[in-house]
């Protein structure tokens, strides 16, 4: 961390997106995390796709349970609504608030202690609900915040900073997601901007229960030898099944995508994913090869990264629900009382 | 690309912008830092050991480390342009408020090494010399036809903008070191001269002749008709004391600035400056061109003049013709008339001052001494020595007219060329400044430096009421910041000589400093040739003129790259380091001048 504010002056160049923003606008307060870690860097990978998709920041809702990576919304998006809630409960808030004002973005914040370890039943349940968001889990294998005790997605055998085992087996967030209904599931790595950018962005866009694993290292309790959430570990194990390109809409598209080994999709907004492929064998429409894969690799030792995952029609809570489309806020008194009358009919139709 | 050779000297120095500008490499951010603190001597001490007048540079030098000044390039638009920290004003601010410093000055030495140096000319040059080797033991004589030191310092310079009480204290710092001068005396052969068998000789004797304007009208109209720095000096020696109401000054210089500011002191209402290019080209500096206009003197630009007209042998004014700048395929301008009529503007005097020239009428073409065909020596630039081995040149008289802190530069590296002449070495092996690198770590997130950005905008220096200054030459123009706003201004600095200096082996690729780095100044990305990485860093490298920073290949194959271009120096990226692979280190680079330091290491006796 440091005590310091960010300077306000910028880099002569620096562009504007089509708000007129800088990304520096979609800063937050200076982060008081420890320097180095991995958290910070999501952060700053969350600047950049909310820069680049051009989301004017006050349409954002930031909510997050506690822990260090549930501090973070602090750190982005200053400009934004933001809900620091009660520890493992974030998923029941964000889903209250999607229900009174589907007009926002959603972006709930977690950590792997937070989402695996005391909040999993509510993990599982906004994942099957479908609720439309984007739902980030800063993985580091421990609770950061309150010094460094194995989480729950800490994988067996691995060892703590002061020499411990670890004799508990993991809870893989990712199959997890997967079977709960998910319908855009991806893992990505804090210190690869080039792969979490682009998933951030496509997460955003999916209208749907959107979930990214980041693993992220804990520089002050996590990054030690015999540690598999370090950056050394990540870096040696990343295996990676696909590079996500994502457009905006198809006139969007820039580059000139001819040769093979590319799966288009196409979102409900408009937008297009373009996977180059990098395991040939992986078609990230399938949930249970995805599934397979997920087992596998986990079995030979490795961390799959990527879009592994995504559902393009998937429906989510307000469609299952038939729920109004005005946000609750817009409406008037007339439309929320409507009177004796209505109430009588209703009553009427209860018995 | 090659990793960075931090190890040169240069490196450091390239990112220090106003050093490495500086002709003297006045180690800037040191002085400023010391201002802050309100350590105006020690402020003043850092400025006198380098270029030696202060206070006199405080208020007059023609400032080549501000254009450079790193601020200037990373203050964002916000309607008005960015603009350097006041560099040169600070200097100032020392200079007024350091209180007695004559004990901190170094003494006349203690015994004579039996060595006499002469030099020719009492400007700033000969005097940086006589500086230099005094307190060494060298017996220094300097000879001048005026008769007072300075130069042109006193001679051209006008007292609105430099007070003689500012010159005379700091010539006296440098004739109190026990120099001999001898004022008064014109040398008049340098036969002569090197007969009375000098060890060495220094020519410091500046640029002294101002070029004419040889076109009809000029002979008959003599007696309006005044040479710039001749008028000028004729002002500062008090035989002028006048001028006509209309006053027509010919040239866009700073002589040009000085002799309309000084008509206008002298009786002159209506002065105009009349010059051939635009007002953008024009030689004087932009603050200068400001003086002028701010006390209602209009600039009319693309006139060249073609004749003074005169009636019954008096002046009566100057035509000119009306021209445009055209510009050739390889943007060489020419000057091309419009074919307008001839414009003429009435006056009663004409103060010419289009150029100055070397000249030498008392060094005897076979003395020994080469000159080339414009009139200039022929000199080792490096060790600045003539064709005479013991005969050395600077300041103006080297290279032409340039200003005050080159000639101050020319003095130190003659002296230097002296001293190891005098010591039986070779002149060549030119001494390394001396440098330092020390970190300025002091906690987690504490730092011996201030490294919070200020935002405010360069203050303005205050001016006295222009009916004031107008009434009476001697009323210095500028009031000089007071030391609250030179706090402020010094908090300007970005203090560019405290290092971003990286360790690569400590690097664990977190991406920290690269996401909290304000100016997007790092990356850390896959090697390539420059042309190509410096288009694909995190913002681009568009400024070749700064040197990008490659660290050698990390764990992951990939460097860390650093444009040095617009980096704050506010030190985030090494707070947000976990591993300390970035640190803040103060590098300190002086100039070695004349002395032992600057001789080859002696062997020690046996
Ligand atoms: C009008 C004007 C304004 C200027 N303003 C600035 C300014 O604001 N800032 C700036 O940095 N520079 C300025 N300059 C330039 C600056 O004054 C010179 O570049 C600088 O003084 C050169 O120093 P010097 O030591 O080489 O010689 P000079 O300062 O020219 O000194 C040479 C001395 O040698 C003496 N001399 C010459 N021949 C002999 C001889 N044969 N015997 C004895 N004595 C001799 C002369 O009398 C003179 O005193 C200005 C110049 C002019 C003309
Ligand atoms: C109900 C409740 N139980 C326990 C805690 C103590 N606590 C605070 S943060 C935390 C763990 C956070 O771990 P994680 O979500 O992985 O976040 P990290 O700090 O690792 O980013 C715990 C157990 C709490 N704040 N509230
Ligand atoms: S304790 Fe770990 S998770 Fe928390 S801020 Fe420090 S490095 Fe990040
Ligand atoms: S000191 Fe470091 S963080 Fe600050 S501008 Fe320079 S490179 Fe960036
Ligand atoms: S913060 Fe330090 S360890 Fe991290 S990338 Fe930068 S230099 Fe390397
Ligand atoms: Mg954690």
């Amino acid at each position: 961390m440091t005590y310091l504010a960010k300077p306000k002056l910028h880099h002569p160049t620096l562009p504007k997106n089509k708000l007129g923003y800088t990304r520096r606008d979609y800063e937050g307060k200076v982060s008081t995390l420890c320097a180095g870690c991995g958290h910070d860097s999501i952060s700053a990978a969350l600047i950049q796709a909310f820069w680049e998709l051009d989301v004017e920041p006050h349409r954002v809702a930031k909510l997050s349970g506690i822990g260090c990576s549930s501090k973070t919304p602090d750190y982005f998006l200053g400009n934004s609504h933001g809900f620091n809630t009660v520890h493992g409960r974030m998923p029941s808030v964000l889903t209250g608030a999607n229900l009174a004002n589907r007009d926002l973005i959603y972006l709930g914040v977690s950590g792997d202690g937070d989402s695996a370890s005391i909040g999993l039943g509510q993990f599982a349940h906004v994942m099957r609900r479908g609720v439309n968001m984007t739902y980030i889990l800063e993985n580091n294998g421990v609770y950061g915040l309150t010094k460094g005790q194995f989480s729950a997605t800490a994988d067996m055998g691995s060892k703590s900073k002061r020499g411990q085992v670890n004799t508990d087996s993991a809870v893989d967030t990712i199959s997890l997601a997967l079977i709960m209904g998910a319908s855009f599931v991806a893992r990505s790595f804090s210190g690869d901007k080039a792969q979490l950018v682009p998933l951030i962005k496509a997460a955003i866009a999916h209208q749907g229960a959107a979930f990214i694993d980041v693993i992220s290292p804990c520089v002050a309790f996590n990054n030690h030898p015999g540690s598999t959430k370090s950056y050394d570990y990540i870096r040696e194990h990343n295996e990676a099944v696909n590079r996500l390109d994502f457009w905006p809409s198809r006139e969007a598209i820039t580059i000139d995508y001819s040769e093979g080994g590319l799966i288009e999709v196409p979102q409900h907004d408009g937008s297009i994913l373009k996977l180059r492929k990098l395991d040939a064998d992986y078609d990230p429409r399938d949930r249970i090869v995805a599934l397979e894969h997920v087992a596998r690799a986990a079995e030979k030792g490795e961390v799959l990264t990527g879009l592994l995952y995504v559902h393009a029609e998937a429906q989510d809570l307000h469609a299952h629900l038939n729920t109004y489309a005005v946000p609750l806020n817009k409406l008037g008194e007339k439309e929320l009382c409507p009177g004796a009358g209505v109430l009588e009919k209703i009553n009427a139709a209860l018995r | 690309m090659q990793k960075t050779d931090t190890g040169n000297p240069d490196y450091f120095h390239k990112v220090v912008d106003c050093q490495w500008a500086c002709p003297a490499h006045t180690p800037v951010p040191e002085y400023i830092r010391l201002i802050a603190a309100g350590r105006y001597a020690d402020a003043y001490m850092v400025n006198w050991e380098s270029n030696v007048f202060p206070g006199i540079l405080g208020r007059t030098c023609d400032r080549p480390c501000e254009p450079a000044c790193r601020r200037g390039r990373v203050e964002e638009g916000g309607g008005a342009k960015p603009e350097p920290v006041a560099i040169c004003r600070l200097k100032r601010v020392a200079a007024d408020n350091k209180g007695d410093v004559r004990a901190l000055m170094p003494k006349p030495a203690a015994k004579k090494n039996g060595k006499r140096i002469a030099c020719v000319g009492a400007g700033p040059a000969s005097l940086t010399v006589a500086r230099d080797l005094a307190p060494l033991g060298y017996s220094v004589t300097v000879f001048d036809r005026d008769k007072r030191a300075g130069g042109m310092i006193w001679s051209q310079i006008p007292r609105f903008r430099l007070p003689l009480e500012v010159i005379d204290e700091e010539v006296g710092y440098i004739l109190d070191l026990g120099v001999e001068l001898k004022a008064g005396v014109e040398i008049t052969s340098m036969k002569k001269l090197l007969a009375e068998g000098w060890d060495a000789i220094f020519v410091g004797s500046g640029a002294p002749r101002g070029r004419d304007l040889d076109i009809p009208g000029r002979k008959e109209a003599a007696a309006h008709i005044h040479i710039g720095i001749d008028w000028l000096s004729s002002v500062s020696f008090g035989h002028v004391s006048h001028i006509g109401k209309r006053v027509i000054v010919l040239g866009g210089g700073n002589t040009a600035m000085d002799c309309c500011r000084t008509s206008r002191r002298l009786g002159g209402e209506d002065v105009k400056v009349i010059v051939r290019s635009g007002f953008e080209e024009m030689k004087a500096s932009p603050w200068e061109k400001e003086d002028a206009q701010h006390e209602g003197i209009p600039i009319l630009n693309y006139l060249v003049p073609k004749a003074f007209t005169h009636e019954n042998g008096r002046l009566t004014g100057v035509g000119f013709e009306k021209v445009k700048a055209v510009y050739d395929a390889k943007g060489r301008r020419s000057l091309v008339p419009t074919g307008e009529p001839e414009q003429h503007y009435e006056c009663d005097d004409v103060l010419v001052a289009v150029g100055q020239e070397n000249a030498f009428p008392w060094i005897e073409r076979d003395c020994g001494i080469e000159l080339d065909r414009h009139g200039l020596p022929v000199l080792d630039k490096a060790t600045l020595r003539a064709t005479l081995p013991n005969v050395f040149f600077g300041g103006d008289s080297a290279f032409g007219p340039k200003n005050i802190i080159w000639a101050v530069a020319h003095g130190h590296e003659a002296a230097v060329s002296i001293d190891k002449l005098l010591n039986g070495e070779d002149l060549r092996q030119r001494p390394a400044p001396q440098t330092s690198l020390v970190s300025q770590k002091m906690g987690i997130h504490e730092w011996s430096y201030h490294n919070e950005i200020a935002l405010d905008r360069r203050f303005k220096v205050p001016w006295r009421d222009v009916n004031q200054t107008l009434k009476n030459i001697k009323v210095e123009v500028e009031l000089g910041f007071d030391p609250a706003t030179g706090f402020k201004e010094a908090e300007r600095c970005l203090n560019c000589d405290v290092q971003t200096v990286f360790t690569g082996k400590l690097c664990i690729e977190c991406d920290a400093c690269a996401d909290i780095c304000p100016m997007d100044c790092i990356s850390v990305t896959p090697n390539g040739e420059e042309a190509e990485l410096r288009a694909r860093l995190r913002a681009p490298a568009n400024n070749k003129a700064q040197d990008l920073y490659v660290s050698e290949p990390l764990k992951t194959t990939r460097v860390l790259v650093k444009d040095e271009d617009v980096c704050l120096h506010c030190g985030l990226c090494a707070e947000r380091c976990p591993t300390g692979a970035w640190d803040m280190q103060k590098f300190l680079l002086e100039m070695t001048h004349a002395g032992p330091g600057c001789r080859r290491p002696q062997k020690l006796a046996a």
